[in-house]
């Protein structure tokens, strides 16, 4: 898929993969990925379970090397080593015991790859304040860390990945594991990052309806394919059929997108969940 | 005052500060104690405590080889323990089970050895005094010349711990995080290994292979119980190490009043009796602390979950409406 050419300094690309693909182990788990994020956009990245979502965040990360490819951050190589990405695991496996504080955490966005301890200091106090009160983490911020909810450690993760000043924030299935009050919270709060903060924010899900009303652009993954662009470019039925390589229904339902196989296939949903909750006037 | 002093006679015995292995005992002892309980802080919360526990099982292993060939049993633990964590580090991965798994192939075959090394050892000194020193350590027979290595080893072990302080817990919070913030994750780990290696060693002299694990996991574990602050966690481990290795100093010199008469019982006893009331204490305080937080948690979540079931329809509003 082809970027529409982009002008001005808000728009600034941030990051580029051009034809990255991977392979591990004798499988090609990403073929020829192309897609772009640019600063003050919400990309979704949207595909299923085992799709390559979690696949391109650790090609992006540095974790993993393409196999063949580019991964360009400001039209530039990605070095080795950078401060410019800010990273939100899925899932971290917290031992109950481990003594932190989500203020702890925080601060350690700043500073937590030096040696030494820290010196107390007004400034760094101050900075770790004033992220906790931009993600509203401020009330649990002296808990024990692995005694706050899911949303909570979310927050406090997209505080600690934030306070660094990336250019680039990436969060893999931020949306997983959260009540759909807290859902719509962290996306509400990550479309506000994104705009007011002039970042790119690339957040991956396996259902993008919560993500539609916040999302600017869409790369959408099937078998370690991908189709990039605005939702109404993507999320279509002669673009995704080509993409899974067999037909797909893209059915709009009250404002909301399903994804399902083609008739032919069989009805099962193919993609998209069922919604979880019947909209208002259905129920 | 004359009372005053008839109590601290009756609680330091006479000739307690004056004798040289009691001054040794209390600076190394003191000292190891808390180089291996600041250690165990990371080692409880990376979840590397049987790893830990190994390494003084392996301690054994290069401890009863030294007393074959008549050197320090020193150099012995810190061989075996170096070649363990090298060991485990090779054929462990970043999988906790693997790494356990490693951990205990390592360790059978390290206490095979040990086991030929204490047999022959018994044989040829015709005496079994060699493998309570090393399984169960002896603080009033460290010899004064030995002092500045075990300063040396100390501050080493401690200095890795304190540089790598914040690497340590972010990579102990997630090593993609870590990673992603330019940590060299596997050289951190590397290292801590190393570092653990090393107060584990010095702990298997003072209180012995066998019962390393009780100062090293011990008052980490119950400085733990008492705060969610890093460095007040470390700060607490750290002194509960000493004072119990004081005090069981103390009480192994006094015990030589006590039945049977005249054979004072083992420090390493002592140390690991009180660890575990320390420990148990701590758990008990926590329990306390913990229930009248959850009662506390309990009231404030009720309106928690009531404004959640009136934000739903709402949110969904929100996105319907696109």
């Amino acid at each position: 898929m082809s970027d529409p050419v982009r002008l001005g300094g808000a728009d600034e690309e941030v990051l580029r993969l051009e034809g990255v693909s991977l392979w591990l182990s004798g499988r090609e788990i990403l073929h020829e990925v192309d897609f772009s994020l640019h600063a003050g956009e919400l990309t979704g990245l949207i595909g299923s379970n085992g799709a390559g979502k979690t696949t391109i965040f650790r090609v992006i990360l540095g974790l993993e090397t393409p196999s063949t490819g580019k991964v360009l951050l400001f039209g530039r190589p990605r070095p080795r080593r950078n401060r410019l990405i800010g990273y939100v695991p899925q899932h971290i496996d917290l031992d109950p015991d481990v003594p932190l504080r989500p203020r702890d955490l925080v601060a350690f966005g700043l500073d937590g790859g030096r040696l030494g301890i820290p010196l107390p200091s007004r400034h760094r106090h101050q900075l770790v304040d004033d992220m906790l009160e931009a993600v509203d983490a401020t009330a649990f911020a002296d808990a024990r860390i692995g005694t706050v909810s899911g949303g909570e450690l979310q927050r406090t993760l997209i505080a600690h990945a934030l306070i660094s000043k990336p250019k680039l924030l990436l969060l893999d299935e931020p949306l997983a594991n959260l009540d759909i009050r807290s859902e719509q919270e962290v996306v509400t709060l990550l479309s506000k990052i994104a705009k007011e903060q002039q970042i790119a924010v690339l957040i991956s899900a396996h259902e993008m309806n919560p993500l539609l009303p916040v999302m600017d652009r869409v790369v959408y993954v099937a078998s370690g394919r991908a189709a990039s662009g605005t939702t109404d470019e993507v999320v279509r039925e002669d673009v995704l059929s080509k993409l899974y390589g067999h037909h797909v229904d893209v059915l709009h339902l009250d404002g909301r997108i399903l994804v399902v196989a083609g008739k032919d296939e069989g009805h099962h949903a193919e993609l998209e969940k069922a919604p979880k909750v019947p909209p208002r006037g259905v129920a | 005052m004359t009372g005053v002093i008839a109590i601290l006679n009756g609680i330091f015995e006479p000739g307690f500060f004056a004798s040289e292995p009691v001054r040794v005992a209390v600076v190394v002892g003191g000292g190891v104690s808390l180089v291996s309980a600041v250690v165990g802080v990371f080692t409880v919360i990376r979840g590397q405590s049987f790893a830990g526990h190994s390494l003084g099982d392996l301690g054994t292993t290069g401890g009863s080889a030294a007393f074959l060939l008549g050197v320090n049993p020193l150099w012995g633990f810190i061989t075996s323990a170096i070649i363990g964590a090298g060991a485990i580090e090779l054929f462990g991965s970043r999988r906790p089970r693997e790494r356990d798994m490693a951990t205990g192939i390592v360790l059978g075959a390290g206490l095979g050895l040990a086991a030929l090394f204490l047999y022959l050892g018994t044989i040829q000194h015709s005496t079994t005094g060699a493998t309570v020193t090393i399984l169960f350590g002896s603080m009033f027979v460290i010899r004064s010349t030995m002092v500045p290595v075990f300063v040396v080893l100390s501050l080493f072990a401690l200095a890795v711990v304190v540089l790598l302080y914040r690497p340590l817990l972010l990579s102990t919070v997630s090593q993609d995080i870590a990673f992603a913030q330019g940590v060299p994750v596997r050289a951190v780990g590397m290292l801590y290994l190393l570092a653990l290696a090393i107060a584990v060693s010095l702990s298997c002299v003072t209180i012995g292979a066998i019962l390393s694990t009780a100062v090293l996991i011990g008052p980490a574990a119950a400085a733990l119980r008492m705060t969610k602050r890093p460095g007040l966690a470390i700060a607490w481990a750290a002194v509960i190490g000493v004072v119990v290795t004081w005090v069981s100093i103390l009480l192994a010199y006094d015990s030589y009043y006590w039945p049977p008469a005249g054979k004072g019982w083992p420090v390493s006893f002592f140390v690991v009796t009180l660890v575990l009331v320390v420990y148990l204490l701590a758990d008990l305080g926590n329990r306390w602390a913990g229930r009248r937080a959850g009662a506390h948690m309990a009231a404030s979540s009720v309106d928690r979950t009531g404004s959640v079931a009136g934000g739903e329809p709402i949110g969904r509003a929100a996105s319907g409406a696109q």
